[in-house]
C-alpha cells in the first residue's frame, strides 16, 4: 500500500533524523513559527517549525511527527519544499502537490492535508509574533 | 520469500506442518486418494470416505468429542456463521435475545449484526481491562428470551482466556445454547468437550498448522443441538453443511490436529520460554504496556502498546518482521483496534499496539533478533515523535487542545 517514495523518505528520516530536519527550535524565538496539527486520537500529530529571516524567506525547518509512514514521509516532503521559499510562496503549497509527489493512496490523503495545515499554522504563528 | 524475514504472526495464520502437507499430497492425484467421499458405489469413494472419517476422529480426539459431533466447514468463519445464525434461526420461537461480547472476532460480530437485521436483539458485553468476559457480567444481561451466548475461548488479539467451564455450567442450567469460537485454542489449551457444557464450538485448520479453507463445527449430541443449515444441496454432513467434502483439506486438518494432540505439551513449553525471553528483552523499553494479563493469557500472543508511537509506522520500521497491528482483518483500515478500544485503552495506546505471536517454528535466535530490532526502532520513532517530546517535558497530553481535522 506504500509507494517506493514513501518508504524511501520514511527510512531516510528514521535512520538519519538529524540530516533530515528532525528536531525542534525555540518556540519562543521571534524568528520562529510553530504549527502543531492533528491529535493522538486520530493517530497523527505533526509539529512543524520554521525559521524566517528578515526578507520573509524560510531559512530552516524542523519537524517531529507522530503518525504512520505516510505522515512521516509527508512531513519530510514538506520540509524539502519549504526551505528557501518566501512565506507567500509557502502559503501556496497545496496538499495535492505533496500527495502527488509521494503517490499517496486515497486513504492516506489526510497525511498531506495535515502537512499543508501545519505550514499554515506555522506561518500564522510567525506572523502573529511579528505583528 | 526473503530469507531474512521473520514470521511473528502465528495468530493470523500458521505455515502448514510438513507432515500435514505430505498427507494432503496423497489425496490429489490419479494414483492417490482423490475420490469423492460421497461416492458409495466404488472403491475410490470408500477410500476417500475412510480418510475423511479418520480425520474426523483426529479432530474429535483433540477436543474429546464424539466424531459424530464434528461437522466439516470451510473454516472458523463459516463455523461461527453456522453456529450463530443456524441456532438463532432454529430456536427463534423460544426467544430472540442473544448475548456476545464486543471483542469477538468479526466472524461472530458480523453474523450477529445480520441477525439484528432479522429482528433479533443482541447484547454486546464489555470485557474487563484484561479482555476477559466475566460470568457476573453475563448473568446481569440474561433475560427470559435469551437463547444463545457466543463467547470466544481465546481472544485473537490479546490471547486472553475466558473461563468456558464456569460459563458453560451457567448456560446449561439456564437452558441457553453456548457457542464458543475456539479458532485460537486448538493445540494451545487442552479442551475436553466430554466435560465442558459447551453446545457449539468452532475450529480452524490453518491456525494449528493445517491448511486454510477448512474448519469444523462441534455440534453437541447430548443435549442434542439443532441448527438451520446455511448451505443446501446434497445433504452432506447430516444436512448441516452440503457440498462435496474436500478430502485433501480434511485430511490435512485431521493430521494437523493429530500432531497437535501429540505435541501440544512440547510446543507450549517451548513457546512459553520464548515468550518469557521476548518480554524480558523488550520490557526495559520505557512506557510500554502489555495488553491483557500474564496471569490469564496464552504465551503464544504478546500484545504490546508502545506509547507515543503510531502502530503503522512501527510495523513499517520493523520491516523484516511480520507482525500485525490489531487483527489482520482490520489492519487495512485506519481505525485503531476495536478490541483495545473495548478494554478502555487511551487512543494513543490503542493506536500503538503490536501483536507479536509465536509458534511451533519460532527460534530463540529470532526472538532475540526481533527484540533487538524492536528496541532500536522504538527509540528511533520516539525521536521523531512530538508526543514523546511532550511526555518528556512533562506535558499532560489529556489537557492539550488538539487541532483535529
Amino acid at each position: 500500500m506504500y509507494s517506493r517514495k514513501v518508504i524511501q523518505k520514511f527510512e531516510e528520516t528514521l535512520n538519519n533524523p538529524q540530516a533530515h530536519n528532525v528536531g525542534r527550535m525555540d518556540a519562543k524565538a521571534k524568528n520562529v513559527g510553530t504549527g502543531m496539527v492533528g491529535a493522538p486520537a486520530c493517530g497523527d500529530v505533526m509539529r512543524l517549525q520554521i525559521e524566517v529571516n528578515d526578507k520573509d524567506v524560510i531559512t530552516d525547518c524542523k519537524f517531529k511527527t507522530y503518525g504512520c509512514g505516510s505522515a512521516i514521509a509527508s512531513s519530510q516532503q514538506m520540509i524539502e519544499m519549504l526551505i528557501g521559499k518566501t512565506l507567500d510562496e509557502a502559503k501556496n503549497i497545496k496538499d495535492r502537490e505533496i500527495a502527488e509527489l509521494l503517490e499517496l493512496p486515497s486513504i492516506k490523503i489526510h497525511c498531506s492535508v495535515l502537512a499543508e495545515d501545519s505550514i499554515k499554522k506555522a506561518i500564522a504563528d510567525y506572523e502573529s509574533k511579528k505583528a | 520469500m526473503k530469507s531474512n524475514l521473520v514470521y511473528f504472526d502465528y495468530a493470523s495464520t500458521t505455515p502448514v506442518d510438513k507432515r500435514v502437507a505430505e498427507k494432503m499430497h496423497e489425496c490429489l492425484l490419479l494414483d492417490g486418494n482423490f475420490g469423492n467421499p460421497a461416492s458409495r458405489s466404488h472403491e475410490f469413494g470408500w477410500k476417500a470416505d475412510e480418510a475423511v472419517e479418520k480425520a474426523r476422529l483426529h479432530v474429535a480426539n483433540l477436543v474429546k468429542a464424539d466424531s459424530r459431533e464434528i461437522v466439516w466447514t470451510s473454516g472458523a468463519t463459516e463455523s461461527d456463521n453456522l453456529a450463530i445464525k443456524g441456532a438463532a434461526r432454529f430456536y427463534k420461537d423460544r426467544g430472540k435475545h442473544i448475548i456476545t461480547s464486543k471483542i469477538e472476532h468479526k466472524a461472530v460480530l458480523d453474523p450477529c449484526r445480520q441477525l439484528e437485521r432479522e429482528g433479533f436483539e443482541i447484547t454486546y458485553l464489555d470485557p474487563d481491562e484484561n479482555g476477559v468476559i466475566s460470568l457476573d457480567n453475563i448473568k446481569k444481561h440474561v433475560k427470559d428470551s435469551t437463547i444463545l451466548l457466543s463467547i470466544m475461548h481465546i481472544n485473537n488479539e490479546l490471547g486472553a482466556v475466558n473461563d468456558i467451564e464456569e460459563i458453560g455450567k451457567f448456560t446449561r442450567e439456564n437452558n441457553i445454547i453456548f457457542h464458543v469460537d475456539a479458532a485460537q485454542s486448538t493445540g494451545k489449551l487442552p479442551i475436553d468437550l466430554s466435560k465442558l457444557d459447551v453446545d457449539l464450538m468452532s475450529f480452524s485448520g490453518h491456525k494449528t498448522y493445517g491448511p486454510k479453507g477448512i474448519g469444523a463445527l462441534y455440534v453437541s449430541r447430548k443435549p442434542r443441538i439443532r441448527l438451520e443449515a446455511l448451505i443446501h444441496g446434497g445433504g452432506h454432513e447430516r444436512g448441516f453443511r452440503s457440498g462435496t467434502l474436500p478430502t485433501h483439506q480434511i485430511v490435512g486438518m485431521g493430521e494437523a490436529f493429530r500432531i497437535a494432540a501429540d505435541e501440544m505439551e512440547k510446543d507450549n513449553h517451548n513457546i512459553a520460554q520464548l515468550a518469557d525471553l521476548f518480554w524480558k528483552e523488550v520490557s526495559d523499553i520505557e512506557e510500554i504496556y502489555l495488553n491483557g494479563s500474564f496471569e490469564n493469557k496464552i504465551p503464544n500472543i504478546t500484545n504490546i502498546s508502545f506509547a507515543y508511537i503510531e502502530g503503522e509506522s512501527l510495523i513499517m520500521a520493523l520491516k523484516d518482521v511480520a507482525v500485525s497491528s490489531g487483527s489482520a482483518c482490520t489492519s487495512a483500515s485506519l481505525e485503531p483496534s476495536y478490541v483495545l478500544r473495548a478494554l478502555g485503552r487511551a487512543d494513543e495506546l490503542a493506536h500503538s499496539s503490536i501483536r507479536f505471536s509465536f509458534g511451533r517454528f519460532t527460534t530463540e535466535k529470532e526472538v532475540k533478533m526481533v527484540a533487538e530490532t524492536t528496541k532500536r526502532v522504538v527509540r528511533q520513532l520516539r525521536e521523531l515523535s512530538p508526543l514523546w517530546d511532550m511526555y518528556k517535558d512533562g506535558v499532560d497530553l489529556e489537557k492539550v487542545e488538539w487541532v483535529t481535522h
